[in-house]
């Protein structure tokens, strides 16, 4: 790399790590400002740990991220296993131009609309509030699914068609086949939508917000409450300790990608032997 | 013997059915809801308020001036989006060129650097901004010592771009980078043989070239930025109402018809807008193919 390309790139990473920096500077910080720095400590962690309301929400973000993660990748393996073998056109091209929806649509739009549905069917049936936790599931799982079929339908599509259909000749129930011969092929694609599933579903504000109900408070909905109060480095600690929760969950679907590749690689390598 | 066709639809169907509930029909009620009132029966009312209703705003030298209300957050959202992700565009363009002339492991390494900020809570982003760029923020904690500043950023446009930009950033970056990547090297070359200078190069082969790229990287920033309700309430001190807090400030007061009225407006918006870059790019870059 040049020098000024160099430089360049140092400027544009300094401007996109400035607030992660801050934010790990701060969650350390003694006293209670956001702008002064006055001395190590682990206090702000200490109060989190005693925060019932904040750990609650933690339990909450989770047992939500997981529930929707679960369903998401069930219903989205199943489903690209479907569309992959889709043969009318028609009903191929609506598929995905419906996957497409969730993902292009800004999130207050998805928000809303789900919202609105949720309100209206609440009200056919006499409720006061129809916003939940399955509420919140059903809109976690909605934004979910897109991401999940579109990890997997390539490894599908990359799969040689011959295998399954080989494993049936063979005496394998379709089932059997499928478990035993796509399953595997298609493992890593699935473990990484999940995992994208997963962070989505952890870090979503915007969706999880208007389809919230008043009893279920997840994290980032608990964050917002606290950014309209006034803030202390609690939050700050909250955020770096979710941040690497993150972090190393990526660097694991990143492994696993890293591991498909190395499979890959050394297979070409046995059939060049091969020949 | 080969697998029933059945079985594939069998699979296929719970997804089928999800979509059309949860992604189908309630785009259906924003409609329903924006064009009913609070019996559910039909009116334009809210289509009405959106365009004619007024306020006073008093200016800085203190005459009050009369304005139509959602026009003007409207073409604020919009004026804001656009300057964002042009500012985006500048600053990663040449982000992406530098990433995909690197060595292939400086590459993958770049790609996740410009991907962790996106893995913290946006809420705390914009948050940890605000924490720069106060008053007594870093930002001029920083300057003092150099004998520049203070600068007065928050509460103003600029620092609504730089939370903007700072969100929506990678989204740029990573999709022309991709094109970018995989770009014939060869074509380059023989370019400069047949006579190109850099500049030249740049602009006749790469930059059509990355054009696919530089499209979807502005429907990715414009689209977020655009419909942002966070991010101008904390750098703006709620001072640049931008369309999302319009539809958020109407949930938190409970006009879910009138919420649905703006969102089915931003909607409508959002698609004119795509159809625009998509005709834009197709009739002058490539030409009207």
């Amino acid at each position: 790399m040049k020098l000024h390309a160099k430089i360049y790139t140092g400027i544009i990473l300094a401007f996109l790590f400035a607030p992660i920096v801050v934010m790990l500077i701060y969650s350390f910080n003694e006293a209670k400002s956001l702008s002064v720095y006055s001395g190590f400590s682990l206090r702000w962690y200490r109060e989190l740990l005693n925060d019932r309301n904040t750990l609650h929400a933690v339990k909450n973000t989770f047992t939500l991220a997981l529930s929707a993660t679960a369903i998401s990748t069930v219903m989205g393996t199943a489903a690209a296993v479907g569309i992959n073998k889709l043969r009318s056109k028609w009903y191929r091209t609506a598929m995905n131009t419906v996957t497409d929806i969730p993902m292009t649509n800004p999130d207050i739009i998805t928000g809303i609309s789900l919202m609105l549905m949720f309100v209206f069917v609440g009200r056919l049936f006499g409720a006061s509030t129809s916003l939940s936790f399955w509420t919140m599931l059903i809109a976690h799982v909605t934004f979910c699914l897109p991401y999940v079929i579109l990890q997997v339908l390539p490894k599908l599509q990359q799969m040689d068609k011959a295998l399954p259909e080989a494993a049936m000749d063979l005496g394998c129930t379709p089932m059997r086949a499928f478990l035993k011969v796509e399953l595997p092929e298609i493992l890593p694609g699935i473990i990484t939508g999940a995992i994208m599933a997963f962070t989505l579903s952890l870090d979503d504000f915007v969706i999880s917000y208007f389809t919230a109900g008043n009893g279920f408070e997840t994290l980032p909905i608990r964050i917002y409450g606290m950014t309209k109060k006034t803030v202390t480095p609690k939050m700050y600690a909250l955020a770096t300790i979710i941040f690497f929760v993150t972090m190393s969950l990526l660097l694991v679907s990143n492994l696993v990608d890293n591991e498909d590749r190395r499979k890959l690689k050394e297979e070409k390598v046995r059939k060049k032997a091969a020949k | 013997m080969k697998r029933k066709l059945n079985t594939y639809h069998a699979a296929l169907a719970p997804y089928s059915i999800w979509a059309v509930l949860f992604i189908l029909v309630p785009l259906a009620f924003i409609g329903y809801y924006a064009l009913t009132d609070n019996s559910f029966s039909f009116t334009t009312e809210h289509f009405v308020r959106f365009f004619t209703a007024t306020s006073s705003i008093t200016a800085e030298d203190g005459t009050t001036q009369e304005v139509r209300t959602y026009l003007l957050i409207f073409l604020r959202s919009v004026k804001l989006a656009v300057i964002s992700t042009f500012i985006c565009l500048l600053l990663g363009y040449p982000m992406a060129y530098i990433m995909a002339r690197a060595k292939e492991q400086t590459q993958k390494t770049m790609m996740t650097l410009i991907m962790i900020p996106m893995w913290m809570n946006f809420l705390i982003r914009t948050y940890a901004w605000m924490t720069i760029l106060q008053d007594t923020g870093i930002l001029n904690n920083l300057l003092k010592p150099l004998g520049m500043g203070p600068v007065h950023i928050i509460g103003t446009e600029t620092a609504v771009i730089i939370g903007m930009v700072y969100d929506y950033f990678p989204y740029m970056v990573l999709p022309i980078y991709s094109i970018m990547a995989k770009m014939d090297v060869r074509l380059l070359e023989a370019a400069r043989d047949l006579g190109c200078g850099s500049f030249a190069v740049l602009r006749r082969v790469i930059f059509p070239l990355s054009m696919p790229g530089v499209v979807s990287g502005i429907t990715m920033v414009l689209i977020p930025s655009i419909s942002t309700f966070y991010i101008s309430q904390k750098l703006g001190n709620g001072k640049f109402f931008l369309i999302g807090d319009a539809i958020e400030g109407q949930y938190v007061a409970n006009n879910l018809h009138f919420a649905a009225a703006i969102a089915f407006i931003l909607m409508v918006i959002l698609l004119a807008a795509m159809a625009l870059v998509k005709y834009v790019t197709t009739r002058y870059v490539y030409g009207g193919d």
